[in-house]
C-alpha cells in the first residue's frame, strides 16, 4: 500500500509538469500580457515599461520565463499579484480555507443525505418515493447551476423577508456581514444559500450511481443468503449490502472532483464568497497571470491529491483490490 | 431494426414527451421571431423592465427589449452552439478513441495518459483561459461571436466520447466480423470505419445526444460569466449576465432564460434516457 502510494505520487510530479507547460504556453499566447493596460497608458513612457519588463522577467524567452517561474516556485516564491502588489501565496492562502470550508460541509451534506436517498430508492424500487427521488435527481443534473443560485436568491433574499426584522430572510451574499461583530449566527446564515447550491449541484449524480450500486448489490448471491439465515431486513441492507453498493458511489465521487472546482467557482462567483474559485475567475479578468497559475497549479494539486484518497477509500472498502 | 427501435422508443414516455417538447422549442426557435413584432436589439428605454403582461408576456428586459423575442432569437444560438460543439467533440472523440481501441499497444497507451491529463483539470477554468485567449486575440470576424464558442467547447470536451469508443472498439476488434472482414482482404482503415463503426454507432449517438444539454449548459455557463457570445447578441446564457443586478426589481429577467435552457436540457437528457432504452435494452444503469 505504501509503495503505491508513493509511486502514485511520484506519477504526479510529470502530470503536475505537463499542466503547468500547457498553462504557462496558453497564457502566454494571450497578447498583450500583464502590461498591456500600460501601453496605452499615455503618463507611461516607453523606457519605464522596458525597465517594467526587464524586472518582471519578461524580455527573455519564454522557456527561460518558464524555468524562471518554476524554479521560483519551488522556492515557494509564487509571484505577485499585479493588482493587490501582494504575493501569490498570501492570496491564496487567505482564499482556499474559505473555499474549503464551502466545499467540505457542502460535500458532507450531499453524501449524508444521497446514500439514504439512494438506499430507500434502491429497496423500493419503482415506489412513488422512488419515483420521485430519481426525477429530482434527473433535473438536479440538468439544471444550470448559476441560475439556480439566482432563483435561490431571489426566492430567499428578495422575496420572502425574515417576520421578525422585515429585511431579507437569508443574505444574498459574502461570508459574513461587513462590520458586524464576528458571530456563529452570523457565519451559518451566509453559508446556507451558498451550500445549499453546491449540495444540490452534488446531490443528483450521488443519488443515481448510490442507487445503482444497491440495485446491483440486491440482487447478488449472498444477499439471497443473507435473507436465507433469516437476518432482519434491515441487518442485510445495512450490514451486507451497503458496504458493496457504496463502491460505485466512491469511484464515481473521485472522478467528479475536478467538477467540485468548477461548482465551487461559480458558486463563489455568484455568492461573491472570497474563496479560490472567485480569486481564479477575478484573476483572469484582470490578466494577473501569477495569480492565475497559482490558482491553477494549487488546483491541479488538490485535484490530484484528492483522487489518490478516493482511491485509497477504495481500496480500503474493496479488499478485492490490491495494489502491486 | 429501425421499426423495433421506434417501437421501444415510444413506451419511453417522458422521452416521447420530451421530444414533442423540443420539436416544440426547435419551432418557435425558428419562427416565433418572424412572426413576433418586436426588435430583438433595439427598443425605447421608457418600456425598460416591464413586469410579464398581455403586451410583453416574459416582461422586458434592463433596456426595454421584449424577453420573449430575445428568449428565441437567443434560443437559435444556444442550440446551433450545442449541437455544433458536440458534433466536433463527437468526431475528435471517436477517432481518439477508435485508434487508441483499434491498435492498443503504445498508441493506446500515449492517447490515454493525454485523456487522462485532460480530464484532470477543472474543465471551467481552462474554457475560462482559452475562452480569454481568443477574445484577446481580436479577430473582428468571429471574436464573441458563436465560432469560437464551438470550437472552444467541441475542442475540450471529447475525452468522454473518446473512453466510451475506445471501449467499444476494445471489445468489437475480437469479434468474428472482424476476422471474417480480414480474411476477406480488408485493411486497417475499412475495417475501423465501415465494420466496427457502425456496430459502435448506438452508444455514441445516446452519448452524443447526452451531451448536448451538457453543451448548452456550458455555453450559458461561459456566456453568464461574461467570457462567452457578446451583447448585442443574445443566448440564454448571456441574458442572464446582467440579469443579478436588476434581482430587486425585475426578477422575471433572472427567471425565463434560464427556465429555457433547464427544460431544454431536461428534455435533451430525457431524449438520450429513451434512446438508450430503445438502443441497447441490455443496458442496465
Amino acid at each position: 500500500m505504501t509503495r503505491y502510494i508513493l509511486r502514485r505520487l511520484l506519477q504526479a510530479i510529470p502530470l503536475l509538469l505537463a499542466i503547468s507547460i500547457a498553462v504557462f504556453a496558453l497564457m502566454q499566447a494571450i497578447p498583450g500580457g500583464p502590461l498591456a493596460a500600460y501601453e496605452n497608458n499615455p503618463n507611461i513612457m516607453p523606457e519605464d515599461l522596458e525597465r517594467l519588463k526587464d524586472e518582471l522577467g519578461l524580455n527573455v524567452p519564454v522557456h527561460l520565463q518558464y524555468f524562471n517561474w518554476l524554479t521560483a516556485l519551488l522556492r515557494g516564491d509564487w509571484g505577485t499579484s499585479l493588482v493587490t502588489q501582494r504575493p501569490t501565496l498570501v492570496e491564496i492562502g487567505e482564499r482556499l480555507p474559505n473555499t474549503l470550508y464551502l466545499s467540505i460541509i457542502a460535500f458532507v451534506i450531499a453524501l449524508a443525505i444521497s446514500i439514504p436517498i439512494g438506499i430507500i430508492s434502491a429497496v423500493r424500487q419503482y415506489s412513488w418515493f422512488d419515483h420521485v427521488m430519481t426525477t429530482i435527481a434527473f433535473m438536479g443534473h440538468s439544471i444550470p447551476v448559476f441560475w439556480f443560485g439566482l432563483i435561490l436568491i431571489i426566492i430567499f433574499n428578495v422575496t420572502i423577508k425574515n417576520p421578525f426584522t422585515g429585511g431579507p430572510l437569508l443574505p444574498g451574499g459574502g461570508m459574513y456581514t461587513i462590520g458586524a461583530t464576528a458571530s456563529l449566527e452570523d457565519r451559518l446564515t451566509h453559508l446556507i444559500l451558498p451550500a445549499s447550491l453546491l449540495v444540490i449541484h452534488n446531490l443528483s449524480g450521488h443519488v443515481r450511481y448510490m442507487r445503482a450500486g444497491m440495485l446491483d448489490v440486491l440482487l447478488q448471491d449472498y444477499i439471497r443468503t443473507a435473507h436465507a439465515k433469516g437476518l432482519k431486513e434491515r441487518a442485510v441492507i445495512l450490514k451486507h449490502a451497503l458496504k458493496n453498493a457504496v463502491l460505485p458511489l466512491v469511484t464515481i465521487i473521485g472522478l467528479e472532483i475536478p467538477g467540485l472546482f468548477n461548482g465551487a467557482l461559480l458558486t463563489e462567483v455568484i455568492f461573491s464568497w472570497p474563496g479560490m474559485g472567485r480569486l481564479f475567475f477575478n484573476s483572469i479578468e484582470r490578466a494577473d497571470y501569477a495569480v492565475m497559475m497559482g490558482v491553477l497549479m494549487m488546483s491541479a494539486t488538490l485535484i490530484i491529491a484528492f483522487g489518490l484518497i478516493t482511491d485509497v477509500v477504495y481500496a480500503f472498502l474493496d479488499p478485492r483490490i490490491r495494489f502491486e | 431494426m429501425r421499426a423495433l427501435v421506434w417501437r421501444r422508443f415510444r413506451k419511453h414516455k417522458p422521452a416521447m414527451f420530451s421530444a414533442a417538447v423540443l420539436a416544440l422549442i426547435v419551432i418557435g426557435c425558428v419562427f416565433v421571431p418572424l412572426v413576433l413584432g418586436y426588435d430583438p436589439y433595439n427598443a425605447p428605454v421608457e418600456l425598460r423592465r416591464q413586469p410579464p403582461a398581455l403586451t410583453h408576456l416574459f416582461g422586458t428586459d434592463e433596456l426595454g427589449r421584449d424577453l420573449m423575442m430575445r428568449i428565441w432569437v437567443g434560443g437559435r444560438v444556444s442550440l446551433v452552439i450545442g449541437v455544433a460543439a458536440v458534433f466536433i467533440a463527437i468526431t475528435i472523440g471517436t477517432l481518439v478513441g477508435a485508434v487508441a481501441g483499434f491498435y492498443g499497444g503504445k498508441i493506446d497507451n500515449v492517447l490515454m495518459r493525454f485523456n487522462d491529463f485532460m480530464l484532470s483539470i477543472p474543465n471551467l477554468f481552462i474554457l475560462l483561459i482559452v475562452a480569454q485567449l481568443l477574445r484577446s486575440l481580436n479577430l473582428p470576424e468571429i471574436s464573441g461571436g458563436p465560432v469560437p464558442i464551438i470550437v472552444i467547447i467541441g475542442a475540450l470536451s471529447w475525452m468522454g466520447a473518446a473512453r466510451l469508443v475506445r471501449g467499444q472498439f476494445l471489445s468489437l476488434k475480437a469479434k468474428e466480423f472482424v476476422d471474417a472482414a480480414r480474411i476477406a482482404g480488408a485493411k486497417n482503415n475499412r475495417i475501423m470505419w465501415r465494420h466496427i463503426l457502425p456496430n459502435a454507432a448506438s452508444p455514441i449517438i445516446v452519448s452524443a445526444t447526452l451531451r448536448v444539454g451538457n453543451a448548452i449548459l456550458t455555453e450559458s455557463t461561459l456566456s453568464f460569466l461574461g467570457f462567452g457570445i457578446q451583447p448585442p447578441m443574445p443566448t440564454w446564457g448571456n441574458m442572464l449576465k446582467n440579469a443579478q443586478s436588476q434581482m430587486v426589481i425585475a426578477p422575471w429577467i433572472a427567471i425565463f432564460p434560464g427556465l429555457f435552457i433547464f427544460i431544454t436540457v431536461v428534455a435533451i437528457n430525457y431524449l438520450g434516457d429513451g434512446l438508450r432504452d430503445a438502443l441497447d435494452p441490455r443496458h442496465v444503469e
